[in-house]
């Protein structure tokens, strides 16, 4: 007999090692997230993906699952607390939605619409950050960083380079490139790397290629992110 | 530029190219140079054969790290609520016109920058700053004027008088781990005679509770660091000693670091560890010379190297790493991580350290007080240790005793002392709020006073700030945010983002617009740290504003605008850009907000 846990009361098999989101979603169930991926082990920095388990927030992405654990995910509480975090990163960044070539392709966006976030409620933080349109191929906008640090994970794990990387710290983190100058033209990055095809949000994008999908008809515009998200699931158990 | 560097691959050399000591490169590199200049940043990076953006990011994450030029004098003015209380703003405005310098910025001559920095453990003997690294305290009027002096004449500071780095121990009260004698080996000699199995279950019986706040149970830590596979275990030594108010380790450090060191040999022989590290916070560099010296002192009496004490196959020997300015490093998997050489952001746990520590080794990481007492338990046994305090927490605590008191220092006391007898016996009156355990602790009201210190009721890493009823409590928090805004690492959304938006609300209160709105967003925002932060500095720093607003709410309410009505933004401050670039600052270019409603 496999063993089993309660995602918000209902019984949910899993196997040894994985974590409370993956089993969540290998049985169909959605979970919130940002910086998390499939191809890449857990980051848990956005914090999207809390969860409670016996009365205390866990970053679901890394908390290993276990047998007979309790787990709220899908209730008022907690979805109101990721609505505050979605506002947060919203105020922390520029990101004017009706403007952004990513709208409708945006995981931030689509997370505000699926959690229904309708005011940014706090303060916005209007930080200067310039971008680097250096590359030949690719437009940096650095106005929608949302720090989950998948381009950094993609070009060094994946693509072997190491173009990006996090400097400063705190509210003044922010992602720099692999030059001395600074410009994304003296790094070798390329649009087929990983890492060019990776960002959830607005921050990596193509350039010549803007709105060939018109707004309206995205991936996000059709469908929600917790059905775009478990038909990948779906698609990579059936594999 | 070859001089830059010749200058840069003489450091590199000396750490070994070794990539994972960069941090520690990164600092050598700035003690030859002056800054980080973005050319030694590449020059670094070609030698370790590592990605520049890795350089750049490391280098980025210390305070005390420079990648712009700062001056022949780095001033910086210790920033904790005690400097403050002690006169600390006045100082500092005034050093600034003495020496002609905007805060913050270099002097145009490239000779002086003044600016804050975080607590520097310097509370009972404050208001304090730190000089190119170096300590000087009891700053006043009389010492700032000398100090300028100094600086406009371009006088060396190895010419400074001495008495301006004075540094007392100031121990008020001393018991069982301050009165003891300093080890020469004889602890040790003790537990490997007891065989290292022995010497843990000895530590067991101590009930020993990890002294940097935490309360972790030594024993638990030390044996599960035993039985993880690997034979390569390291100590770590938490001498990041960044709380504010937080002083006693640095007292160990200077007075008692034999203690320490045998204390960490003690760890070493426990769970069969051949390499030790103290992590020294860079605000105690000062300190690094005697400490070195200690431990060459203990390698040359056979306590540190090989075969240590004659035991054959007991080989530990300690090494000494600097941090530069990065709170968040007291917490024990960011310490790792700086400890590698890395950005200085806690790990996902599990795994814990015990298991993946120091480079995937299994690492015991204990704070400087607890490898400390671990020698009394070596020499009196656990159970006469244990037999100290009370039953939860045994043994006595050390406490870092600053503020509005008439004798701060160090107070040794058993666990379980009462907070009104601590302030009876510092002679504190009049007191109106204690802030136990510093900026991340607890701040007790009145009626609390009768509460003890002790894990299970009021737990502390040692910091004991006294405010008496000339404070304000509104002010502490509002000192406290923004030292955990400027000392959040910035990894998750929560802590990154939550402790600026507070720093935004407090800013808002103190300059006279809140409503009471705000205040719910405060909680709000409180919460959300609390409930959904990476590690202990994100759940922790909203602790100052919560127990305030709980038991100080008037401090805060008399700042309200209005317990109802919100101003959306400051209709006049928004006009301050224009007002600028008209060159007018005249009635007519205000907006008084209350005549115009009124009207």
């Amino acid at each position: 007999m496999s063993k089993q846990f309660l995602f918000d009361g209902q019984p949910v098999a899993f196997e040894d090692g994985q974590t409370i989101l993956q089993a969540a979603r290998a049985a169909g169930h959605y979970i919130p997230h940002l910086c998390w991926h499939p191809d890449f082990p857990p980051h848990g920095s956005c914090k999207l993906c809390i969860v409670k388990v016996a009365g205390r927030h866990v970053s679901s992405c890394a908390m290993p699952v276990k047998e007979g654990m309790e787990v709220e995910s899908n209730t008022p509480e907690i979805n109101a607390e990721r609505r505050a975090l979605l506002q947060m990163l919203f105020v922390e960044g520029n990101h004017f939605c009706p403007s952004c070539e990513k709208s409708g392709n945006c995981q931030l966006q689509a997370l505000a619409y699926e959690l229904e976030m309708t005011s940014t409620r706090f303060n916005h933080f209007f930080p200067v950050r310039p971008v680097d349109a250096s590359h030949r191929d690719v437009l940096l906008d650095f106005n929608r960083c949302i720090f989950c640090e998948l381009c950094v994970r993609a070009s060094r794990d994946k693509d072997g380079k190491s173009v990006f990387a996090l400097t400063e710290r705190g509210i003044h983190k922010h992602l720099v490139v692999n030059a001395q100058s600074g410009r994304l033209a003296d790094t070798d990055f390329s649009a087929d790397d990983v890492a060019a095809n990776i960002c959830p949000v607005g921050v990596i994008l193509h350039k010549r290629v803007g709105f060939a999908v018109p707004i309206g008809s995205r991936q996000y515009d059709e469908h929600p992110i917790s059905q775009v998200a478990m038909a990948g699931a779906r698609e990579k158990v059936s594999k | 530029m070859t001089d830059m560097k010749a200058r840069v691959a003489e450091v590199v050399e000396r750490h070994r190219r070794d990539a994972s000591r960069l941090l520690q490169i990164l600092i050598g590199v700035q003690d030859a140079l002056g800054y980080l200049p973005a050319d030694s940043l590449s020059e670094i990076a070609r030698l370790l054969a590592v990605p520049r953006a890795r350089v750049e990011g490391v280098a980025g994450f210390y305070s005390f790290l420079h990648t712009a030029p700062v001056g022949r004098y780095r001033i910086l003015f210790s920033d904790n609520i005690t400097d403050r209380m002690l006169g600390a703003p006045a100082l500092m405005d005034s050093l600034c016109s003495k020496l002609w310098v905007e805060r913050g910025k270099l002097s145009e001559d490239g000779l002086v920058s003044v600016d804050t920095t975080s607590c520097t453990g310097m509370c009972d003997q404050g208001p304090a700053m730190l000089v190119n690294g170096w300590p000087v305290t009891r700053l006043d009027h009389r010492r700032v004027n000398e100090i300028a002096e100094l600086v406009r004449r371009q006088v060396p500071m190895e010419s400074w008088p001495v008495a301006f780095f004075a540094v007392e121990d100031n121990v008020q009260r001393s018991d069982a781990l301050l009165n003891a004698a300093q080890p020469h080996g004889d602890a040790l000699l003790a537990a490997i005679r007891m065989g290292a199995q022995a010497w843990l279950n000895e530590v067991r019986s101590a009930n020993l509770r990890g002294r940097g706040g935490a309360g972790f149970t030594t024993a638990v830590k030390w044996q599960a660091c035993r039985d993880a596979p690997g034979e390569d275990k390291v100590v770590v030594c938490n001498a990041d000693e960044g709380e504010p108010g937080t002083f006693k380790d640095r007292v160990l450090l200077t007075s008692h670091a034999e203690k320490v060191i045998e204390g960490m040999t003690l760890c070493a022989w426990a769970v069969g560890a051949r390499q030790g590290f103290i992590y020294l916070r860079g605000e105690y560099r000062y300190l690094l010379p005697q400490l070195e010296g200690a431990l060459a002192r203990r390698r040359t009496a056979g306590l540190l190297g090989q075969a240590i004490l004659g035991e054959q196959g007991f080989d530990f020997d300690i090494e000494i790493h600097l941090g530069a300015g990065a709170y968040v490093c007291g917490e024990e998997t960011a310490l790792l991580e700086s400890l590698e050489g890395k950005r200085g952001t806690p790990r996902i746990r599990p795994p814990f350290p015990v298991t993946q520590g120091y480079l995937g080794r299994p690492t015991v990481v204990n704070n400087v007080e607890t490898l400390a007492k671990t020698v009394l338990i070596a020499r009196q046994g656990g159970e006469t240790f244990a037999a100290m305090g009370t039953q939860q927490s045994t043994g006595t605590k050390l406490l870092s005793v600053s503020g509005d008191c008439a004798r701060p220092g160090i107070y040794e006391y058993p666990f379980g002392v009462t907070v009104s007898q601590v302030l009876e016996d510092c002679g504190a009156s009049d007191t109106q709020a204690v802030q136990v355990g510093g900026a991340s602790g607890i701040m007790l009201s009145g009626y609390e006073f009768h509460r003890r210190i002790a894990f299970e009721d009021v737990p502390t890493a040692g910091a004991f700030m006294v405010f008496d009823s000339s404070r304000d409590a509104f002010e502490v928090a509002h000192n406290f945010v923004d030292f955990f805004a400027h000392e959040s690492c910035g990894f998750c959304t929560p802590c990154r983002v939550g402790t600026n938006l507070l720093k935004g609300y407090m800013d808002k209160l103190a300059s006279g617009h809140g409503a009471k709105p705000d205040l719910a967003d405060i909680e709000w925002v409180v919460r959300l740290l609390r409930n959904a932060s990476h590690c202990g500095l994100g759940s922790a720093a909203p602790n100052p504003v919560n127990d305030s607003l709980v038991k100080f709410r008037p401090s805060y309410e008399r700042r309200l605008e209005s317990l109802d009505f919100e101003p959306a933004f400051d209709l006049d401050a928004a006009l301050a850009r224009a007002r600028a670039i008209t060159g007018r600052d005249d009635d007519a270019a205000h907006l008084d907000l209350h005549q115009e409603t009124s009207r």
